[in-house]
């Protein structure tokens, strides 16, 4: 009943109905853009906050009335002196541009760039309450002190090697394991796999003194193996994105291999592997990340020893120190932040898919 | 006769069949092996020590023997009762979980909606521009968000300011708001959720929602009992991975407010009074009762979610597990 009727009143009048649907088509389009564009605005707001600082003087940060974006205060050279310019407001309610050449309380001696033929002359009006002039001017001082002062570098190699180490130890642990989950019948296997996806309730607090007592013990506190270590047996979110990867690709492939006489090992290394690249990927990046942002365990074994700390831990303690620089602060975000989000641009598609497999099918 | 006949062709069948079996269950164990030795080594015993530890009076800087655990039976527990941090500190940590876990939840399905919509421009590049703080590191993101939050320079403020409120919060240094500030750091990193909720928001089949429209249902119902109801078990999953999260947070605190939880014990919250009694204090006995604590409150509130959670979410496939 309800469709005849529709059916009949877009026959009634077809021309009219569609111009109004593409017309509204085109405001529901732009309605919901331009609200994008506003939550993005909001969203990316502590973004170019950083990028923005990072290129600032420290006086900039603070003087009240500055523009957001890296300035300098613009100046104006006269016989080879440079005089800050200012926006001094004239009679007609109109602004005029004027490089200050001598400050007075109650008049200036200033020059007018337009017109420099007419030479030094004095003006009434009060200096401070005219409003300066700033021109764009991105320092770059903030990032090579920052540079020096945290051993960017030094720090940078040991979170690359942190990173890369432990990446490779979880690829290869994380792929026999999800390979035995997925391909072999073993009494208890549900009942493993329920165990293994129940430590991601597991807080680190829960086990972190025990071993710390059991490394130091082993002479491993002060050193990177406690880090790396564990790495190298697995965790339960890579395995689980593995698992659901590897039940997906087709049985009939590793049968034939094994008829061939290959060996689980082999068929592993020749089939599953190859097939199963993306999944492969999306884990190499999240490991990748998951090592480069860890900060409280390598705080913790790595106290005092400020030659192997990674950049999480570096930053951390350079920050603390210099509160009082945001210029300084906001270039070591930078710095720390550049290697994750480039690769993330690079990678956008494996990583999404990744995240997708592990909160979705579940 | 034939019931030799039939021992002389089952019994090989049935050995080469288990030989099989057997070996292909030495190869499974061979390849589980890894996890189950990390299990033991970094996880199961490690838990059991910390209980152990708990009733003992160990301190970090005894030499590690035997003679160094003194049974002290419940005097760190006793002591929880007497701490003057603790009870503060839990309701930091629980109220961080009240604001964030609702906040963790509707911001990222906000956004998700927004990026699934039909009508957006360009859904790609939003997509990926909100996931972009999401791989920025936590120490990254605790700098710039204690710059773009600081009272008098911050963005955030001065776009307070020019919007017309004369008195912004001073967050940070403010007791009342530092905690909140944390929270909308949290939240800032909403790409994993947003991406997961997105998913589920796609796999709604179109029909449901052509029936709804039929039938005369408005948008408003159309979300309330259609969308929700089928993306409960991406809800579900959000809300548990949140929940977990909550009650371990505390690094960007620790980097803002030191190891006091500064403004006045506002960012004290209870993971960072268990590093600073063992890891700063050495009291390693009284430690392992907090760590105790964050894990039964954990294991607690997740078995809370799946005995109330899992009536309310509806799996289309019928499978509970």
């Amino acid at each position: 009943m309800a469709t005849t009727t529709v059916s009949r009143g877009v026959a009634a009048r077809p021309s009219s109905k569609r111009s109004s649907r593409i017309g509204r088509d085109i405001v529901s389009k732009l309605g919901v853009t331009g609200l994008g564009l506003l939550m993005l605005a909001v969203f990316l707001l502590p973004l170019a906050y950083v990028l923005s600082t990072a290129f600032k003087l420290d006086t900039q940060v603070t003087t009240p009335g500055a523009p957001l974006y890296p300035a300098a205060p613009a100046t104006y050279t006269y016989e080879g002196q440079e005089y800050p310019l200012y926006d001094v407001p004239t009679e007609d309610g109109g602004t005029r541009r004027l490089a200050v050449v001598n400050p007075y309380r109650e008049t200036s001696d200033v020059v007018d760039p337009a017109q420099p033929e007419l030479g030094v002359f004095n003006i009434q009006g009060r200096w401070r309450t005219w409003e300066a002039v700033y021109s764009f001017s991105p320092e770059w001082e903030n990032f090579s002190t920052a540079w020096r002062q945290v051993r960017f570098l030094r720090l940078f190699r040991n979170s690359l090697l942190l990173a890369g180490i432990s990446t490779i130890g979880t690829l290869i642990a994380c792929i026999l394991v999800a390979y035995g989950f997925t391909r072999f019948q073993l009494p208890g296997r549900n009942i493993l796999f329920i165990i293994l996806i129940s430590t991601i309730v597991l807080p680190p607090q829960a086990t972190i003194i025990p071993l710390y007592i059991f490394f130091s013990k082993l002479g491993w506190a002060g050193t990177w193996l406690p880090l790396l270590v564990p790495g190298f047996f697995a965790n339960a979110y890579d395995v689980f994105l593995l698992r659901q990867y590897f039940a997906s690709i087709p049985r009939e492939l590793d049968e034939a291999a094994m008829i061939d006489g290959a060996n689980p090992l082999r068929i592993l290394i020749s089939i599953i592997i190859p097939q199963a690249l993306p999944a492969i990927t999306a884990v190499t990046i999240f490991h990748f990340f998951f090592v480069w942002n860890q900060y409280f365990e390598p705080l913790v074994y790595l106290l005092g020893k400020d030659w192997l700390y990674p950049i999480s831990v570096g930053i951390g303690a350079y920050v603390t120190t210099f509160q009082n620089y945001p210029g300084r602060s906001a270039a070591t975000a930078v710095m720390a932040m550049a290697l994750p989000a480039i690769m993330f641009f690079l990678a956008q598609r494996q990583f999404m898919q990744g995240v997708v497999v592990t909160g979705v099918e579940k | 006769m034939s019931a030799v006949t039939n021992d002389l062709v089952s019994a090989p069948t049935r050995s080469r069949i288990s030989a099989h079996t057997r070996r292909q269950r030495t190869w499974g164990l061979m390849f589980l092996l890894p996890w189950i030795i990390g299990f033991f080594a970094f996880q199961l015993l490690p838990i059991l020590f910390t209980v152990f530890i708990s009733f003992t009076d160990y301190t970090a800087t005894r030499e590690f023997k035997w003679g160094s655990f003194n049974f002290v039976g419940f005097e760190n527990y006793q002591r929880l009762l007497t701490d003057p941090v603790a009870l503060p500190s839990m309701g930091v940590t629980l109220k961080f979980a009240l604001i964030g876990i609702p906040l963790g939840l509707i911001v990222p399905l906000s956004v998700a909606l927004l990026v699934n919509s039909k009508h957006l421009i360009a859904p790609n590049v939003f997509r990926t521009l909100f996931y972009l703080p999401t791989v920025i590191p936590v120490v990254a993101g605790t700098i710039i968000f204690n710059g773009v939050l600081n009272a008098q320079s911050g963005w955030l403020n001065l776009t307070l300011k020019a919007l017309g409120v004369t008195e912004p919060p001073r967050w940070f240094t403010d007791p009342v708001w530092a905690g909140f500030a944390l929270n909308l750091l949290t939240i800032w990193a909403l790409g994993n959720a947003m991406v997961i909720l997105l998913a589920g928001l796609q796999s709604v089949p179109t029909e449901l929602y052509e029936a709804a429209t039929v039938d005369g249902a408005g948008p408003v119902t159309r979300f309330f009992y259609i969308t929700i109801p089928m993306i409960s078990p991406v809800i579900f999953y959000n809300v548990t991975i949140g929940v977990i999260l909550a009650f371990q947070f505390f690094v960007p605190a620790l980097l803002i407010g030191g190891t006091n939880g500064n403004p006045q014990g506002a960012l004290m919250f209870f993971p960072m009074h268990f590093y600073r009694e063992s890891f700063v204090y050495s009291h390693m006995g009284y430690a392992a009762v907090l760590a105790a604590i964050i894990f039964v409150v954990t294991m607690a509130a997740t078995g809370l979610l799946f005995y109330f959670g899992q009536r309310l979410v509806y799996y289309a496939s019928g499978d509970m597990s």
